[in-house]
């Protein structure tokens, strides 16, 4: 059996680092479609123009179809945290269980209450109550975020706390510096503004497709008016944060920057690497250019890590092997005063069990932070106390190639970004969008690129944070639960394929409703409902069937003007030209109509 | 009562207030398994899965909030629970999973898998859910077999000598589910959950043919759940139960110890009493096919849970009891977060009114109109 060639920690990794990947695939574009849809709602209520309404209601679908698979794979993220994680759950429960609950109490009802209000209630309350609901929609999946990420900083940074021995656990001791540490602050501001660039790509890149086929022309116009100024200016912010996020990581995680950055041997004024092709990992360890070859801008990742282009910024060796004259202690010593902590512990233990009461004392007064001899053993040993679980000081570089290409990925995406949300904003303010099809189409091709390039973000902070599951405090190894590799192994493959064929539906629900567009059907209408119109037929609906979107050519279901590419066909919304594109609704979706099929 | 002492206490009872409002919100999932039952023709599941939609979110984040609680206040519980009887919370999260999408997506054009299936999958987390939920929420009761050691950390050894708690049979939680007590409180929470779907949609569904249904199935499954409840509350009563010395924190067996804990707690008795009373009071009223018994059935189920957590969590009781090693089972006092943390949610709760307002708020302009076959045949956003 498979599960045989891999330990239960490697497969808890595995496990937790899927659910992450697919449950991130969703967040972004929620967290930033969010505020898109209450900007758009905001100008319906304003102008009182239903072409608003028309476009609001549009992409708030998108929204919900989105919105589903994020809540349901979010769910199993924090169960897995006592699942996969029992050891770290308890020992530090006491710190990162508290963002959890707060996100639950503040942030996930605001969410769910006003979802409903939003989907559900424009016939049933105020236009002001329905636009409130939608912001507050957006605002309470954004408050859930830097719950979260509070909670994510704190194990790549863990400020606030001190040891209990009593309790064995580490335990909260100031709030705020958990909820407002530089690395939680960078982490949300940074994760946020990305996910709004995702989310205006996404918008993008879906009115994109409609201009090149000279569909919804009036509504992706309008949508990209909002949604690239959004992007642009979130992009440009996302920017900065990176690059705060940078200098906060070179002060609490310098590993995590060496092998980002391929750094082996410190240096002063040290380079940036532009891109480059990384050597295999034995000649990489051996010494020696790193690269077989290299682009770099010398001097800059001493500015950007340390605001000095003369700064001396460490390399993996300097970390794994110590340099006194820089005064980075070696990762054997880190191991050797992490053992000496774990050893207390062990020693308390034995004392306890043989009611030495003496030793018991003496080993308290060494976690006692109120006395000098505490705060200097907390400082100088237990700082260390993971390290005391590792065998090979080596164990503590993570893998270079995935941090390397990662860190590359992000920021090259980011920068076309910012060119490619720049050009499409003034592209349309001139009015002349529609004529750069080359442009739409990079704009739509951004868009797997945005998922891709967030994906690498993530990869980067967490592999970057390896072995640790708590920054030098505790090791992954150490903080799994204690449950058979066969168990995990085969609960992985269940949520692979239960995530794979959710995400398979997600995928071709939106794809369809792109597709079928603003006046294409929310559901189709029940067979034996005794209706002759369609579900958004209304008084224009036709003899159309049961899957139509009705109502006259060029005409929305508000009864604005709409595009000349509004559906007009029996069965589908076609395109004016008639030259529908493979995979464009024309003509084709009333024989694929998956009622029809069933 | 010291301030750690208070704040363990007060947060039990908001996570067996949580916890109780949870049970109340499984009504979504009651309806979910009467989807066939109650609804004969698609439109009038459409019906059915339309008004509990406006409300599936309610109980999923309650959900996640009870888990979220539970991790701050007694983050101990959460790694011996979570990660000894993984194959039940597994099943309880993977039936939940497929209720979150379920619903929007059952009638999507091009939702791949059809129809069929996104309604099977409300079935069965319809069934399964509450199910679950009820036999792990009563190993609460019957204990579990784990230890629970803290310096284990202190294990250099390989192959998980440093897991803090850790699981004494290979089962992993299926030992729960088949433990026929526990398997009995499953059944009841389940038939609770269809009690109050059909009181549910007695309010909020304005369709003739389906209230009648809803009535009809509540006049049977009503008495089976009050039965069945009656059963279990009858052994819960008899049972020898956890208890902890205040002073040395030393657990020992005590003979009817639930029983004497209602005894000594007298408002806790009342509140259970009292709760189940409502119940009882709102099958009642169902039974005639009264609008208001969801109000009564919901205020008894939050009331009668809340009493019952309580029994299990107050009064000196181990809330967790451990069947291998009676000192490694779980007290509110043991496995709470510190005194520091618990004050800071302590003032986050504080919300928790506004929050109760607020969602009063939203549900009753949502719900203010019954939902009928006109307002499905009118448009707007439907699942």
């Amino acid at each position: 059996m498979i599960s045989d060639y891999l330990h239960t920690v490697d497969w808890s990794r595995a496990q937790f680092a899927l659910t992450a990947i697919y449950h991130w695939l969703f967040v972004p574009l929620t967290l930033g479609l969010g505020f898109l849809v209450a900007l758009m709602e905001t100008r319906y209520v304003r102008t009182g123009d239903p072409f608003w309404k028309r476009t609001t209601k549009f992409w708030m679908r998108l929204f919900g179809i989105n919105f589903a698979i994020g809540v349901a794979t979010g769910l199993i993220l924090e169960f897995e945290f006592g699942t996969n994680w029992s050891n770290y759950s308890h020992f530090v429960g006491d710190i990162f269980g508290a963002p959890l609950a707060i996100e639950g109490i503040m942030a996930f009802f605001l969410e769910s209450t006003f979802i409903a209000v939003m989907f559900f209630g424009w016939e049933k309350v105020s236009k002001g109550f329905h636009l409130a609901a939608t912001w507050l929609t957006a605002i309470g999946a954004n408050l859930s975020a830097v719950w979260i990420l509070v909670a994510n900083a704190w194990m790549q940074h863990p400020a606030g706390c001190t040891f209990n021995l009593d309790t064995v656990r580490n335990e909260m001791t100031s709030f705020a510096d958990v909820a407002l540490s530089p690395v939680a602050v960078n982490k949300f501001f940074h994760t946020v503004t990305s996910s709004y660039v995702l989310a205006a790509l996404f918008v993008v890149g879906v009115s994109a497709w409609y201009l090149l086929r000279r569909r919804e022309e009036r509504m992706a116009r309008a949508s990209i008016a909002t949604a690239s100024l959004f992007g642009l200016l979130f992009a440009l912010l996302t920017a900065l944060t990176g690059d705060t996020s940078g200098a906060v990581v070179a002060r609490v995680q310098p590993m995590k920057l060496a092998a980002m950055e391929g750094l082996y041997q410190g240096e002063e004024g040290a380079p940036l690497t532009l891109f480059g092709v990384l050597r295999p990992e034995e000649q990489r360890r051996a010494g020696g250019d790193p690269f077989h070859f290299s682009v770099a801008i010398p001097k800059m990742l001493s500015v950007m890590s340390f605001r000095d282009p003369d700064a001396y910024v460490p390399g993996i060796r300097d970390l794994v092997e110590g340099n006194a004259e820089r005064g980075i202690l070696s990762t054997a010593e880190k191991i050797g005063r992490g053992r000496r902590a774990v050893g207390e512990l062990a020693r308390y233990r034995a004392a306890l069990e043989a009611g030495d009461r003496a030793t018991q004392e003496a080993v308290r007064a060494e976690f006692d932070p109120a006395t000098p001899e505490g705060r200097h053993f907390l400082r100088e040993y237990f700082a260390y106390f993971g390290y005391g679980y590792l065998d090979d000081p080596e164990q503590v570089v993570p893998c270079v190639p995935v941090l390397f290409y990662s860190f590359r990925v992000m920021v090259g995406a980011g920068m076309l970004f910012i060119l490619v949300l720049a050009l499409v904003w003034w592209f349309n303010r001139r009015g002349s969008l529609g004529r750069q099809r080359w442009l739409l189409r990079v704009a739509i091709a951004c868009v797997p690129l945005a998922y891709f390039a967030s994906q690498a973000g993530w990869a980067l902070a967490e592999m970057g944070r390896q072995p640790w599951a708590i920054q030098e405090l505790m090791p992954v190894d150490v903080a799994a639960s204690k449950i058979p590799s066969g168990l995990v192994s085969v609960t992985f493959f269940l949520f692979l394929a239960l995530f794979t064929a959710l995400l398979a539906a997600e995928l071709s629900i939106l794809f369809r409703q792109i597709q079928l567009g603003p006046d294409g059907p929310n559901v189709p209408a029940d067979p034996d409902s005794g209706s002759d119109s369609g579900p958004n037929g209304g008084p224009n609906g036709g003899p159309n069937g049961p899957n139509v979107p009705s109502g006259p050519a060029g005409t929305s279901a508000d009864g604005s003007a709409g595009s000349p590419g509004a559906p007009t066909g029996p069965g589908a919304p076609a395109a004016p030209t008639g030259s529908a594109a493979p995979g464009t609704p024309a003509g084709a979706v009333t024989p694929e109509n998956p009622d029809q099929k069933r | 009562m010291d301030t750690l002492t208070f704040l363990q206490h007060y947060w039990w009872l908001l996570v067996s207030l949580l916890g109780a409002l949870l049970v109340f919100l499984l009504f979504v999932q009651g309806g979910q398994a009467l989807l066939y039952d109650l609804g004969r023709t698609a439109e009038e599941r459409n019906l059915l899965v339309n008004s509990l939609g406006r409300k599936w979110e309610f109980t999923f984040t309650t959900l996640v909030t009870f888990g979220g609680a539970f991790f701050a206040s007694f983050p101990l519980f959460y790694s011996t629970s979570f990660g000894g009887a993984v194959y039940v919370w597994l099943a309880i999260l993977l039936v939940f999973v497929v209720q979150a999408v379920a619903y929007e997506y059952r009638r999507k054009p091009a939702n791949v898998f059809g129809e069929k299936t996104f309604n099977l999958f409300l079935l069965v987390n319809g069934i399964l859910g509450p199910l679950l939920l009820g036999t792990a929420v009563s190993t609460l009761f019957t204990g579990a077999p784990f230890t629970v050691d803290r310096l284990n950390l202190a294990n250099l050894g390989e192959g998980g000598a440093a897991v803090i708690s850790q699981w004494a049979t290979p089962w992993h939680g299926l030992d729960a589910v088949a433990n026929p007590h526990n398997l009995l409180l499953g059944v009841a929470v389940a038939l609770l959950a269809m009690t109050l779907a059909c009181e549910y949609f007695l309010n909020n569904v304005a369709d003739a043919v389906l209230c009648e249904r809803a009535c009809r199935r509540l006049r049977l499954v009503g008495p089976l759940f009050a039965g069945c409840f009656v059963v279990w509350l009858g052994w819960l009563l008899c049972i020898d139960g956890a208890a902890v010395d205040s002073a040395t924190g030393v657990v020992s067996l005590e003979p009817h110890k639930y029983l004497h804990n209602l005894l000594r707690m007298p408002a806790v008795a009342a509140v259970l009493l009292g709760g189940a009373v409502l119940v009882l009071w709102s099958i009642g009223r169902g039974w005639c096919g009264r609008r208001d018994a969801v109000w009564y059935g919901g205020a008894g189920t939050i009331l009668a849970v809340t009493g019952l957590l309580l029994t299990a969590g107050w009064g000196d009781t181990a809330y967790y009891p451990s069947l291998v090693d009676l000192q490694s089972s779980l007290t509110i006092r043991n496995s709470s977060s510190s005194r520091f943390t618990l004050t800071v949610m302590s003032w986050v709760s504080l919300l928790i009114p506004f929050v109760a307002a607020y969602i009063w708020y939203a549900w009753r302009a949502i719900n203010r109109t019954p939902i009928s076959r006109e307002e499905l045949r009118g448009g707007g956003h439907q699942y």
